[in-house]
């Protein structure tokens, strides 16, 4: 049987009526050990933040694993109390969101290799028929970045440069910055999955 | 070999890799980003062509979140308040599928709507029409094991916005689904039948085929409509699917 699936359309400007949730950024309990943060502005082609949006991640453990069926390594349960794997924000008024995480493993890929440690993201917004879907990689981990296969397969250094977070400058070990660009200058690269 | 999507685990390691489910791409079926006729497309809709992206581990798993989001309250948006919201009463309830047909279950459905006079119940609406002390416009529920979800609610109304001259919305609710799976997340909105508004919204018309405009319209259903209580609505949910038969995804490194 082949049932033809349905539609996406716009998150539109009231999703803050029932998708944030009081513990949505916290992917970990704060305070959680070796926890990190990552916060991040969402701008629109204009350079304006954009201050409806709606940030969702998703992730492995810091053991590389998901507590999920469709694992073939076997789901998992995660080491650290209350992982969740997932994180939801919503932009405030200055266009910003944060999660509060813990570093992914690294993963293998089915035919062999290895995927950087990475976040998926969705971004959702009025605007958007559809989400946009992108991915979050780590600035000190230069060698397993360069050997990434999705990070490689995209040929522009600057645009491979839009999925890397940077470190927050003077920032405390752990926090990351990672601004998503929809449109223009800087577009953040997005994918099709 | 057979897959076992969504299923206890058992699938394979194969002496070349690990074996995933793998989610069919839909063509044609989703809204072009790009939409010049849905205004705020042209600021916010990426101008670069999106770049494929393999099904890997982190995409063929999802959140499971569970009852632990949920309680029975949550899904009828008209006692949850001192008084009754002002409105037709209906309930609207379906199943979530994929596009096998396999019943998705246990997947956390959230929605949001205007009141029965097209007010949304968040600070940026403007529309001058009532708020509705008795109605705030959300709802969660838990699709059961057969996939189903059931919400009471009221029926929205239709509500002006600025994309052109003289715009009105269509009476829609807002759904958020996860499924099962990264790749089967979905934020879609839900219609009601014989809309007079269908022709002129951009965001409704923003789906190319007219087949699948028609997969987002609820169907009246006399026989869920409960006497001198409610009208019923069906509507069903159907999310990317996991191929019946999985391989290495070697083309997709
Ligand atoms: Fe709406």
């Amino acid at each position: 049987m082949s049932l033809p699936i349905t539609p996406s359309q716009t998150v539109g400007p009231f999703l803050a009526i029932v998708l944030p949730w009081p513990d949505g950024p916290f992917v970990v309990p704060e305070g959680t050990a070796g926890a990190i943060t990552i916060t991040g502005q969402v701008f629109d082609g204009a350079g304006q933040p954009v201050t409806d949006a709606l940030i969702e991640t998703w992730q492995a453990d810091p053991d590389s694993r998901f507590d999920h069926p469709d694992d073939p390594r076997g789901a998992a349960r995660p080491a650290a109390a209350g992982f969740r794997g997932f994180g939801r924000c919503p932009t405030d008024a200055s266009g910003q969101y944060r999660i509060v995480t813990l570093r992914p493993g690294s993963l293998p890929c089915p035919a062999g290799g290895t995927e950087a440690p990475h976040l998926d993201v969705s971004v959702f917004s009025r605007g958007l028929l559809d989400r946009v879907v992108t991915r979050i990689y780590f600035p000190d981990q230069a060698e397993a970045n360069a050997a990434d296969p999705v990070l490689s397969a995209i040929g522009d250094q600057a645009r491979r440069g839009t999925l890397i977070a940077s470190a927050v400058p003077g920032g405390e070990p752990g926090q990351f910055r990672f601004d998503i660009r929809l449109r223009g200058d800087r577009e953040t690269v997005f994918f099709d999955v | 070999m057979t897959a076992d999507p969504h299923g206890t685990g058992q699938h394979g390691v194969a002496s070349g890799g690990l074996i995933l489910p793998r989610y069919e791409r839909p063509d044609g079926v989703h809204p072009p980003l790009n939409s010049p006729e849905y205004r705020s497309s042209q600021l916010r809709a990426p101008a670069q062509p999106l770049v494929p992206m393999p099904q890997w581990l982190t995409e063929v798993t999802g959140p499971l979140l569970g009852a632990e989001r949920v309680t029975a309250a949550d899904s009828d948006l008209t006692t949850r308040h001192p008084g009754e919201p002002l409105g037709e009463r209906i309930i609207v309830t379906g199943r979530v599928l994929d596009s096998g047909g396999r019943p998705v279950p246990d997947t956390l459905v959230e929605i949001w709507q205007a009141n029965s006079a097209g007010r949304y119940a968040h600070r940026v609406d403007d529309h001058p029409a009532p708020l509705d002390p008795n109605f705030d416009g959300a709802g969660r529920c838990l699709t059961d094991a057969d996939g189903r979800y059931r919400f009471v609610t009221v029926k929205p109304g239709a509500y002006p916005w600025r994309n052109h001259l003289n715009a009105w919305r269509p009476a829609h609710i807002h759904f958020s689904l996860f499924g099962r799976a990264f790749t089967q997340r979905l934020v879609t909105q839900m219609y009601f039948p014989g809309d007079p508004l269908f022709a002129q919204d951009p965001i409704f018309n923003s789906v190319p085929d007219p087949k699948a405009r028609e997969r987002m319209i609820a169907r009246f259903e006399l026989s869920l409509t409960e006497p001198d209580w409610a009208l019923g609505f069906e509507w069903d949910i159907v999310l990317r699917g996991p191929s019946a038969t999985v391989f290495e995804t070697q083309e997709d490194a």
